[in-house]
């Protein structure tokens, strides 16, 4: 096995770690950015819609146009990256087991060492069990979207969506550009859990939007053909009596996602459960730093948010890393990193985001007793 | 309605465990993710649980009532993801 020695190895190539990655080397870092996938980016090449949030945030900026100024600055600032290659262990010492992957498709284990590692593996989707989830035509929205705005394939003609957060609601929208028939939204919680505004877009395309429900079943020879929805009650148990059955050859799950954290598990990074932030996420500092020293995490790792906000941690993440290694002055850090928690403070405000600065202070509150236990 | 009448839906899809099994491994005594991995093998598939282990602890929270923290979740090990014999004993470019 190849060693390979770096300043800052970046564990995922999305907004957190492309920003991260961009900082370090910025302040002169010899820079690696490992990404699983054919292309850097992350989630970012799959939205195609426009940001909300003020102009400080990219607001009206469209999340694939963010993908390609993040990789043209990477190529500016001279950072790697590896692309069809996978971090399949983090271990002591700080050294990080990668599947690399090359032009020619092969593929070949090479081990790490790293001064700082910057973990933003991103977040995967929750499953949804009912009878016949396991069928084909059954997807995490997530993967639908991808399918419809990166591989241009739609997954199905007419489709069931599972739940009305934000990306219940966009990848509703997409999938009718793209062709398809969204012939319900089920949400479970007595009203939607995105904003009005998608929401309503998809109402006046003609959407049912069903609160108060649930899929019960997926049913079909080899493929989904038709699933039944019906009523809860406020115990979310199924009135049964309410049942319908659409006539659909694809069921979309938007439940939430739950932040990827293996690798810091493994390095053994202390973790807490918060529901808002999607299940378990390590602790982490001012600075994103775990409490494994030398490790950092940004972006959905850390607690799942949005693309802007991991564009923010990123930074963070990067700039301190830099500081820790003597590249970047502490007094030049620490102005740049209160100016990201300004604009942090400034995307954590509404009903949504007001939540999400509450469990962002508790991770940091966690972390500080951990630190002094 | 019977609440039981799912028992047969399939909840670790890699090795193929059902509601009803880990329904079983929970009054068997298991308290935790793992206490269910160890009786059911759900979560030692090809995708170790990434998409089942939030099911898992859904059933034990109905189940049990107890909290995320004494649930826990599964034990992370080396390699995350799948990896071939050939690319981890392999030179540049994956021979053996």
């Amino acid at each position: 096995m190849a060693q390979n020695k770096w300043e800052v190895v970046v564990v995922g190539g999305g907004p957190a770690g492309l920003s991260a990655a961009i900082e370090a080397a910025k302040s002169g870092c010899r820079t690696l950015v490992v990404d699983a996938n054919e292309t850097a980016g992350g989630q970012l090449f799959k939205q195609i819609h426009k940001f909300f949030g003020s102009s400080a945030h990219r607001a009206g900026v469209r999340g694939i146009d963010i993908g390609g100024e993040l990789l043209a600055e990477c190529e500016k600032q001279g950072v790697e990256v590896w692309l069809n290659s996978v971090a399949i262990g983090l271990f002591k010492e700080k050294t990080v087991a990668v599947e690399r992957g090359f032009d020619n498709g092969a593929k070949s284990v090479v081990v790490l060492e790293a001064d700082r590692i910057v973990l933003a593996s991103g977040a995967s989707e929750n499953a949804v069990r009912f009878r016949g989830w396991t069928l084909p035509g059954v997807m995490g929205a997530g993967a639908a979207q991808t399918m419809i705005n990166v591989n241009r394939v739609l997954p199905g003609k007419n489709v069931l969506m599972i739940g009305s957060g934000n990306v219940g609601l966009i990848v509703s929208y997409q999938l009718m550009q793209a062709g398809a028939d969204v012939k319900a939204l089920v949400e479970a919680a007595p009203k939607i859990g995105g904003y009005a505004v998608h929401a309503s877009k998809i109402a006046r395309a003609g959407v049912p939007i069903h609160t108060g429900h649930t899929v019960l079943e997926a049913r079909g020879d080899r493929r989904v053909e038709e699933a039944d929805i019906c009523a809860v009650d406020e115990k979310w148990q199924p009135l049964l009596e309410t049942k319908k059955t659409l006539a659909v050859d694809t069921v979309t799950i938007a439940a939430g996602l739950k932040p990827l954290v293996e690798l810091a598990m493994m390095h053994d990074c202390q973790m807490m459960f918060h529901p808002v932030l999607g299940g378990w996420a390590p602790l982490h500092d001012a600075k994103m730093e775990t409490t494994s020293p030398g490790i950092y995490v940004a972006g959905d790792i850390s607690g799942v948010e949005e693309a802007n906000t991991a564009l923010e941690e990123g930074k963070l993440a990067g700039i301190s890393a830099a500081e820790s290694l003597g590249k970047i002055g502490e007094a030049d850090a620490d102005r740049i990193r209160s100016e990201i928690w300004g604009r942090l403070d400034g995307l954590r405000l509404g009903p949504h985001g007001v939540m999400r600065m509450q469990a962002k202070s508790e991770q940091i509150d966690h972390y500080k007793s951990a630190q002094s236990a | 309605m019977n609440e039981h009448r799912d028992d047969d839906v399939l909840i670790c899809r890699c090795e193929e465990v059902t509601l009803g099994e880990i329904r079983e491994a929970i009054q068997n005594g298991a308290r935790t993710v793992t206490g269910v991995k160890r009786r059911t093998r759900a979560g030692m598939g090809l995708c170790q649980g990434r998409t089942c282990e939030r099911l898992v602890q859904q059933i034990l929270r109905a189940e049990l009532g107890n909290a995320p923290e004494e649930i826990g979740t599964s034990t992370v090990r080396p390699p995350v993801r799948p990896v071939s014999f050939g690319s981890l004993v392999g030179d540049e470019g994956g021979k053996l």
